[in-house]
């Protein structure tokens, strides 16, 4: 209970000092650093940003509509990398495809066309989807 | 070699990496409660939309010429500052964040074959991390750097790189440069140099007499006047490691039900924190409060919450710490519980000097820092809390007016991007 209350209470304290007291745990020799998914799934913290995947346009490429997308901005797009694109001001997540010249935007879900850019269109790549994160336990599927 | 790296127009390059719709338009960023512009784009600065101009006195031309308007979203901007000064950090072996939007970096023991193109490197790494535009400027001293990064602003817009690395180059700086617009020459200093006939940095350096500097414009101008000679004499500041947060919390002697008894308490709290971020001469982003009933008595019921609020700019003044103390305690209060404890913390603490205002606050900002050393003062003298603020109830009309708010697209993970 009261544990849940401390907990509670520090939602947003990033950090909370502990008081030792009584004697010392004999498993802390044995103490690692615990495992820190920001450290794994993100290289280059000054340049990840999170993007929201709103539809279903990407659901065979592993991204449902809703799942969190962890985006590196300092990246270049290799061919069918998963990017996230502005089009006229409009942002898009798809597989990247570059051939000769021409540059595309295809989705993984037969639904969905695949865009061609044209010189008309105002599009730029703003950084590379590098993980996906879905909280299944909150999945309403 | 020292250069500074200045971000564009930052406020609103911060806007288009999340609205790349505006690249290219016209955008103005305004002041707290949207008073007036404080980041213009190119665009904007074209359309005759001048800084610190009041915004009513421009809504037909807003109108007419569809120029974009955001209120200023400090959690956004501080989070890009917080971005592109940790990518420059990570490229140079030493670097001092100036302000929100600047940052020196010492070149010296970097490999490069020419100092231009490292710039451009600088400029580019930052831009493709962030998304940010910067200019770079490169010299021997921080005051010609700060002076190249001008001149590159002007005269290389599209480069957005200048390096006055020989002798003519700096020569040619200086002789660019009217005395007015030198780092560090107030007013004051202006009237003084341009009196005596120097009308370019390059004058002073070549025909002023030192003595006669040291004597007129003490050792103040005496360093400056090195500086423009390329001798380094502002020292790089040490980051110091500072406290991540300040905490007051206490039980209460008896268990309270009132409203205004736990506000005293807060308040209390709160000016305790304001002390200590004073005397350690940092500021808070963030002001956490929190309040619970009493766990070990099962017959009561049980009420335990806790608020975060942000300030819009990182402070450590408790008039402004208490106002959003208050705030927070507004939100969470309940009535009909028997409250046993409360406390506030203050988070994200930054070095005072890092805290950049907005033009208009500067001027209250230093009236109020002064009223709070002297409550500092006074309670020193006389024993804690002998000065102390009225609490106000603030919960009515306190209101931030933000009409053009962009979202906080790298804070809160409910107000991200979306791509479909």
């Amino acid at each position: 209970m009261l544990n849940n209350l401390v907990t509670m209470m520090c939602q947003s304290i990033p950090y909370l000092g502990t008081v030792q007291a009584g004697f010392p745990s004999p498993a802390s020799d044995y103490a690692e650093e615990e495992i820190d998914l920001n450290r794994e799934l993100i290289e280059r913290p000054a340049a990840t940003f999170y993007v929201r995947a709103v539809n279903d346009s990407m659901i065979d490429a592993h991204i449902p509509p809703g799942a969190l997308l962890v985006v590196d901005k300092s990246l270049r797009p290799k061919n069918y990398s998963i990017v996230i694109a502005s089009v006229d001001s409009e942002f898009l997540v798809k597989y990247y495809v570059k051939d000769k010249g021409s540059h595309t935007l295809v989705p993984a879900n037969g639904k969905y066309k695949t865009l061609v850019i044209t010189e008309d269109m105002d599009f730029r790549i703003w950084g590379v989807v590098t993980a996906v994160v879905i909280q299944v336990s909150k999945y309403p599927v | 070699m020292i250069a500074l790296i200045d971000c564009n127009n930052f406020y609103c390059s911060c806007e288009r990496v999340f609205n790349p719709g505006l690249l290219g338009r016209a955008l103005i960023v305004l002041s707290n409660n949207d008073g007036c512009a404080i980041s213009r784009s190119e665009e904007a600065k074209e359309l005759g939309i001048q800084m610190a101009q009041p915004a009513f006195m421009i809504d037909d031309l807003i109108k007419k010429e569809e120029v974009n308007v955001f209120s200023s979203n400090y959690t956004l901007y501080d989070d890009m500052s917080r971005r592109v000064m940790q990518v420059i950090k990570e490229l140079v072996p030493r670097a001092e964040v100036y302000s929100v939007d600047e940052i020196f970096a010492d070149l010296s023991g970097m490999k490069y074959k020419d100092l231009e193109e490292l710039g451009s490197e600088i400029k580019d790494m930052v831009g493709r991390c962030t998304g940010i535009p910067v200019t770079v400027g490169i010299a021997p001293t921080k005051t010609l750097a700060k002076m190249a990064n001008r001149y590159a602003k002007k005269n290389r817009p599209g480069e957005g790189v200048f390096s006055a690395d020989t002798k003519e180059l700096v020569e040619m700086l200086l002789s660019a440069t009217k005395i007015g617009d030198v780092w560090g020459i107030g007013k004051q200093f202006e009237a003084l140099l341009s009196g005596k006939g120097f009308v370019t940095a390059l004058d002073l350096v070549n025909r002023a007499p030192e003595e006669w500097i040291r004597k007129e414009m003490s050792v103040v101008g005496q360093r400056l006047f090195h500086e423009l000679k390329g001798i380094n004499c502002i020292p790089w500041e040490e980051t110091t490691k500072v406290r991540k947060n300040i905490c007051t919390s206490r039980s209460f002697g008896k268990l309270i039900t009132r409203k205004n008894e736990v506000a005293q308490s807060i308040a209390k709290f709160t000016s305790s924190c304001g002390e200590k971020l004073r005397k350690e001469k940092t500021c808070a982003r963030r002001v956490h409060v929190f309040l619970q009933t009493n766990p070990h008595r099962p017959q009561d019921p049980q009420y335990f919450q806790s608020i975060t609020l942000e300030l819009e700019v990182a402070t450590n003044l408790t008039t402004l710490l208490l106002k959003h103390a208050m705030k927070a305690l507004d939100m969470i209060f309940r009535e009909g519980y028997n409250y046993q404890k409360a406390g506030v913390m203050v988070l994200d603490l930054i070095p005072q000097k890092e805290v950049q205002l907005g033009l208009f606050e500067t001027l209250t900002y230093e009236k109020d820092q002064k009223l709070m050393e002297k409550v500092d003062e006074l309670n020193k003298v006389f024993g804690k809390d002998v000065v102390r603020f009225g609490v106000q109830d603030y919960g009515q009309n306190w209101k931030l007016k933000q009409g053009n708010l962009s979202a906080a697209y790298t804070t809160r993970l409910h107000q991200i991007i979306k791509a479909s």
